[in-house]
């Protein structure tokens, strides 16, 4: 077989055994999914990737529902599927899907909701009722239990949903985009449930998104998956300061500039940056944050200051991005600043060598 | 004009679109085409002897042969259509095609030729009719054979209506069921059927109307028996060609199916008001 990409040697992570732990390949046509995942028990690893990277592929993978060519999946202690026969049908996983779609059965209201889990679970009507009704006072909803899905709110019924699949008190929950539909307020108050309420039954759990915001609150890791392959992994902070690859940089929100070492100096098109000592790898990129590069006016005079063009400005919410060519670097000016710039125009840029990190190039 | 009022007014102009005005007329003739007869049978109908045509020995016996075996193939048609229709709605979309075509071939075909084939394949001179005729069991010209062939032409209805509903569900509810750690009977029970109740009620009512109006299929595999197979729509037919029960029943035997129907019809309709959508 090919070579999976695995995590890197210090993400053998401890407790993974109680935890999850998961090979999986999938061939579907073109397309190849190969990852390595390891969630130590109780704890939450966030899955980041460019949509079609195979995130809800990986995901479905774990939940029993999609089939898969090679690999295992192991969670607490069992092991679930083993490659080639061995397959664990979804009912009996004790795994939760939860998607950007709550999936709540409408021909139920919010407490038959989350009562049917505990029912096929064992308990009597009155126990199953009595722990909806906790379950919903937990989310937040202890006044809706009466309602139909249809008569709540996106954030409400994603709140009944995370009910429904705690009562259960699940092996591990695989949350699938569970805020990508939902206004940015109302997901904050659904991240923060999410956070609390992970973190109080000390479920395992994968959160699949394309918020960095989420990895920050939510996971302790973060897992990067690009085209079927894990392209980088670690503590959620250490991947976002230093990331690998360039969607890794532009989830956090940095520049990632790949260059050539030569004779004590770093090179990308017009940029020059000193090195500092010891970094000398024939590869590195530079990892620096948009805010920290400065529009300067006139040529280039110094180190550190190069000739740049725009290719295009971005309205953010404080103020203009300045995405410029040769090498691709953001830049963040304020509204005054940005004006008179416009696409195509040669601007001189700097940035201190002291707000610049190196990151090996993969 | 008031508020409400315009504001109806307003309702009534968004809704009405952008379609050519004359289209009324042929929409208007169509109509009429639907309800003028039923309104004509209606004026035939003798008041004054309505009620002994209804409760004629020959019409209550046909009345109830035919709400028996209706009810009998609606049974047959939940017990052999609700899995038919979850085997093609759980089917990839080739396999889904071809089953769905099989499933209509009886409802686009005449139900003579039903009654026919039927005969053809329980006959005594067929294969299988000889085997079941050495087991002492005849079917044709029997109530059975009534059954048989109602169950023919109406579960296609059933299977078509409810094979809609759980399609346009789709499994997204029954995987989340799975996934809380229901088993397959529980997920049939609790999800899916009650998810696709309002298709299967309508399947239901569809094939119990199709079944007490079965009559070609009916008339050639089960015959014309009093008694026996001699359903509503043979009694109506009979009585019209003069013999056996008169003319006044045959009206009153229709107007008792109309009046049904309707009946039907508005129980489905209140019934789907309060479901949920």
């Amino acid at each position: 077989m090919s070579a999976v990409v695995s995590e890197r040697g210090r993400d053998a992570a401890p407790g993974a055994a109680a935890g999850l732990d998961a090979r999986v390949v999938v061939r579907r046509g073109g397309f190849a999914l190969e990852a390595v995942v390891q969630v130590p028990g109780g704890s939450v690893v966030a899955l980041m990737g460019p949509s079609g990277a195979g995130k809800s592929t990986l995901l479905g993978v774990l939940a029993g529902l999609t089939g898969f060519e090679e690999g295992h999946v192991r969670l607490g202690g069992r092991t679930l599927d083993e490659s080639p026969a061995r397959r664990t049908p979804p009912a009996s996983r004790g795994v939760v899907l939860l998607g950007q779609d709550p999936r709540l059965f409408p021909h139920l209201s919010a407490r038959d909701n989350v009562a049917f889990g505990l029912r096929v679970h064992g308990a009597t009507k009155a126990a199953a009722a009595d722990g909806a009704v906790d379950w919903l006072r937990r989310v937040g909803l202890e006044d809706l239990g009466g309602r139909r899905p249809a008569q709540l709110s996106g954030g409400q019924q994603q709140r009944v949903a995370l009910a429904r699949a705690l009562a259960t008190a699940p092996a591990a929950i695989l949350l699938d985009e569970p805020l990508t539909s939902l206004d940015t307020e109302t997901a904050g108050d659904v991240r923060a449930l999410l956070h609390q309420q992970l973190a109080a039954t000390g479920t395992t759990a994968v959160v699949a998104t394309h918020d960095a915001v989420d990895a920050v609150a939510l996971a302790s890791r973060l897992v990067v998956l690009e085209d079927g392959r894990v392209t980088q992994s670690g503590p959620v902070r250490e991947v976002l300061a230093s990331p690998a690859t360039r969607f890794a940089a532009a989830v956090a929100g940095l520049n990632r500039v790949v260059g050539t070492v030569d004779a004590a100096a770093w090179r990308a098109g017009n940029l020059v940056l000193p090195l500092p000592a010891g970094a000398q790898h024939p590869s590195l990129a530079a990892v620096f944050r948009p805010s920290d590069v400065r529009v300067v006016d006139g040529a280039p005079s110094g180190a550190a200051e190069w000739t740049a063009h725009i290719v295009r400005l971005e309205q953010t919410p404080a103020g203009v991005r300045v995405r410029t060519a040769d090498p691709d670097v953001a830049v963040d000016v304020t509204a005054d600043r940005a004006a008179g710039l416009a696409p195509g125009d040669p601007i001189t840029l700097r940035v201190d060598p002291a707000d610049v990190r190196f990151v090996v190039e993969a | 004009m008031t508020t409400t009022e315009a504001a109806h007014a307003s309702a009534r102009e968004e809704r009405a679109g952008f379609v050519p005005r004359v289209l009324a007329v042929p929409a208007v003739i169509g109509l009429a085409l639907l309800i003028l007869p039923l309104g004509a049978l209606v004026l035939r109908v003798e008041w004054g002897t309505l009620w002994s045509d209804v409760t004629s020995p020959e019409a209550l016996s046909a009345l109830g042969l035919s709400l028996a075996t209706g009810a009998a193939a609606t049974v047959v048609c939940v017990v052999l259509g609700v899995p038919l229709a979850l085997l093609i709605a759980r089917s990839t979309v080739r396999t889904a095609a071809v089953l769905r075509a099989l499933v209509t071939v009886p409802l686009v075909l005449p139900p003579m030729v039903g009654g026919v084939a039927m005969l053809f394949l329980f006959g005594r001179t067929s294969w299988l009719g000889g085997i079941l005729a050495e087991w002492g069991i005849r079917i044709p010209f029997t109530t059975t054979a009534v059954v048989m062939a109602q169950t023919f032409v109406a579960l296609p209805f059933l299977v078509l209506a409810l094979e809609g509903a759980l399609r346009s569900t789709g499994v997204g509810f029954e995987q989340a069921a799975a996934g809380l750690g229901a088993g397959r009977w529980t997920i049939l029970a609790r999800v899916t059927l009650p998810l696709a109740a309002p298709g299967l009620v309508a399947g239901i009512v569809l094939c119990f109307a199709r079944a007490i109006g079965e009559f070609g299929a009916t008339a050639l595999f089960a015959g014309n028996a009093p008694g026996v197979t001699q359903t509503m729509p043979l009694a109506i037919y009979t009585a019209f060609n003069g013999a056996g029960v008169s003319q006044g029943t045959a009206v009153a035997l229709s107007l008792l199916l109309l009046v049904t129907a309707v009946g039907v019809l508005l129980l489905v309709r209140a019934w789907r008001a309060e479901a949920p959508r």
